[in-house]
């Protein structure tokens, strides 16, 4: 297993500096440049302002000036706020704000889905079955920004049990949460469904009852760890879903995250920044997938990684 | 999801002079059975024909030189509420959402329907040659699948957004449709693969191997038939998430160009021109109602032919 998650974390410097060089040569292949549009600047200010950003060097020059800054952290000052640092000043303060953020409402949909999927496998046809995928299929059939817009006006401006928006209190990262988590709750829901109506009847479980156990040990302990494998495979996009699709969120209940930056960035293509954040999200995205991983070693003895 | 008649073999009055039937007319035979599945279907057909009668509407008046419906401002006070008249309502610029409804329907079925197409080609293409051709080929076209993974697709979309410079609207359309099938494709060629590795050693393939076919051959002829199910659950669920992307693009100011409509900018519109004073529920109301009945008749009609095409499910 050691060996194992070595061998992956040794994977994560190609894959990682091919996102990187990927993200660099889509930057690159858009017309002009990011100060083209400054009318009316003299070519001395011009120049001041290409040299700061390296834009007066060859490409490859641009590609390991960039890439040294990000490894060791240093960052670069921002394109579009001159004077800050990309991850010193603006995504070191964001990243923690969307970091609790997505992950309280990815725990929300496992919890929320999981529960329902176990519920509405446990009776199907039942009213509980048809309540709970019922409420999967809302989730499942509306764009999160009309999801957080409806939320934010019934339950902050009509009826005013919860703030309209903001960040600190733990009651302002309630709406968000329930609209970041709506659609991969509603998917894990099916998942858990699926799943568990088919290892319902499989032998061990027949084994199981036969034996006298309750059926909620044979639900939760005997056929849910089973039934959950699908769900670990989907947690992987679920979480690269939610980590981007925050920016709808936060904006909508301007909340200081990092969605904001993700997209400003590349509208503005700020270079740097656009560098920066890809390269967050990738880190994320890897990390994210081997922990993934290792949750399936951990969950299934049959598999087995040499 | 499954109906409880789905595995069994109801002997109709000529059940002995029928010829056995092929995999996939079993499934879709399963496929007819499975009631939310063909509501799904039968939703599906709703919206979709709703949509195409409003492209006739427009085809027609632009045929008869006629104002175009879903652009042209009405007179009279606007917003209207929906009324007999107009029974979507009116928008903030006075013009008749259900025809901006209808029009907008077919940008989105548009944009899924391309996706779907694209995954299926280029995914199912990618997906077949990784697998089949294995080893190192395999391993550099999958490291290929997971960097595009990597890269989040919002990026690539706003880049290419910015990169061409022609901003008419035939381009944009064309724009807009590359970027959501450009990163529709991968799940497909993973699912593909997958399913490639386990079919390649599979007896039936060694069996043509040994009488001589070609590696063409054995994908046409023995892998895809195999392949089909896998391929039209995985399209048939890329649609309601190609959608979704559209819509999400359309917040964010880069779905289709105005005075075009989709029904990602119908609600984004809307939501923007929500507020607590007065309330103009209809602008939501239309084209996210559309929206949902087409995400859920997607995802019922893809959840049908996973239990229809999945052996387990017999």
């Amino acid at each position: 297993m050691a060996a194992y998650i070595l061998r992956r974390l040794a994977y994560f410097v190609p894959t990682l500096l091919a996102i990187y060089t990927a993200a660099f040569l889509l930057m690159h292949a858009a017309p002009g440049s990011p100060f083209g549009d400054e009318k009316g600047l003299p070519p001395e200010v011009l120049a001041v302002r290409q040299a700061e950003f390296h834009l007066d060097k060859p490409l490859w020059q641009q590609y390991v000036l960039y890439g040294w800054d990000l490894v060791t952290l240093r960052g670069h000052t921002s394109m579009r706020y001159p004077g800050r640092n990309v991850i010193h000043d603006i995504l070191a303060p964001a990243f923690p704000v969307s970091l609790v953020l997505g992950l309280f409402a990815l725990g929300l949909s496992v919890v929320v889905g999981t529960a329902a999927g176990v519920l509405s496998a446990a009776r199907p046809r039942s009213a509980a079955d048809y309540t709970a995928m019922a409420g999967a299929m809302i989730g499942i059939s509306q764009p999160s920004f009309v999801l957080a817009t409806v939320l934010l006006a019934v339950f902050a401006v009509a009826l005013g049990w919860l703030p309209v928006g903001g960040w600190g209190r733990p009651s302002q990262m309630v709406l968000p949460a329930l609209a970041l988590a709506a659609l991969p709750a509603a998917y894990i829901a099916r998942l858990v469904r699926t799943g568990m109506i088919e290892v319902l009847s499989a032998d061990f479980i027949r084994t199981a009852r036969a034996k006298g156990l309750a059926e909620r040990q044979v639900l939760l302990g005997h056929a849910l760890p089973t039934a959950w494998l699908p769900v670990l495979g989907y947690l992987g996009p679920a979480a690269a879903g939610i980590f981007t699709g925050s920016f709808v969120v936060e904006k909508v209940f301007a909340i200081p995250g990092v969605g904001q930056h993700f997209v400003d960035s590349a509208l503005h293509r700020d270079h740097p920044m656009i560098l920066a954040t890809v390269l967050l999200y990738a880190v994320l995205l890897v990390v994210f997938n081997l922990l993934v991983d290792i949750g399936y070693a951990w969950l299934d003895p049959r598999i087995r990684y040499e | 999801m499954n109906d409880p008649a789905t595995g069994s073999v109801s002997g109709g009055p000529a059940a002995g002079a029928r010829r056995p039937m092929s995999p996939v007319g079993l499934a879709m035979r399963r496929f007819r059975r499975n009631r939310l599945a063909m509501a799904g279907l039968a939703m599906l057909a709703l919206v979709a024909g709703a949509c195409a009668v409003g492209l006739i509407w427009e085809l027609s008046a632009l045929a008869h030189g006629d104002p175009e419906p879903y652009r042209t401002p009405l007179a009279g006070t606007h917003p209207q509420p929906p009324n007999a008249d107009y029974p979507f309502g009116t928008d903030l610029l006075g013009r008749d959402m259900l025809a901006r409804t209808l029009v907008g329907g077919c940008v989105s079925l548009g944009v899924g329907l391309a996706a779907a197409i694209i995954s299926i080609l280029i995914g199912t293409g990618w997906g077949v040659t990784s697998g089949y051709a294995g080893r190192s080929l395999d391993t550099v076209m999958m490291r290929i699948v997971d960097v595009l993974y990597g890269l989040p697709y919002i990026l690539i979309v706003i880049l290419l957004w910015v990169a061409v410079a022609d901003q008419s609207l035939q381009v944009r359309m064309v724009v807009l449709l590359l970027a959501i099938g450009g990163v529709s494709w991968l799940t497909m060629a993973r699912v593909v693969r997958g399913q490639v590795l386990a079919l390649r050693e599979a007896e039936f393939v060694q069996a043509a191997r040994a009488l001589g076919s070609g590696p063409a051959r054995i994908i046409v002829k023995e892998l895809l038939p195999n392949l089909t199910g896998t391929i039209l659950v995985c399209a048939t669920l890329t649609v309601p998430l190609a959608i979704l992307q559209e819509s999400f693009l359309s917040f964010l100011g880069l779905g289709v160009p105005p005075p075009l409509a989709s029904w990602g900018t119908l609600a984004s519109d809307a939501v923007a021109a929500l507020q607590p004073v007065r309330v103009y529920w209809w602008l939501l109301a239309a084209p996210c109602a559309m929206l949902g009945a087409t995400l859920l008749g997607l995802n019922f009609v893809g959840d049908g032919l996973r239990d229809a095409f999945d052996p387990r499910s017999r």
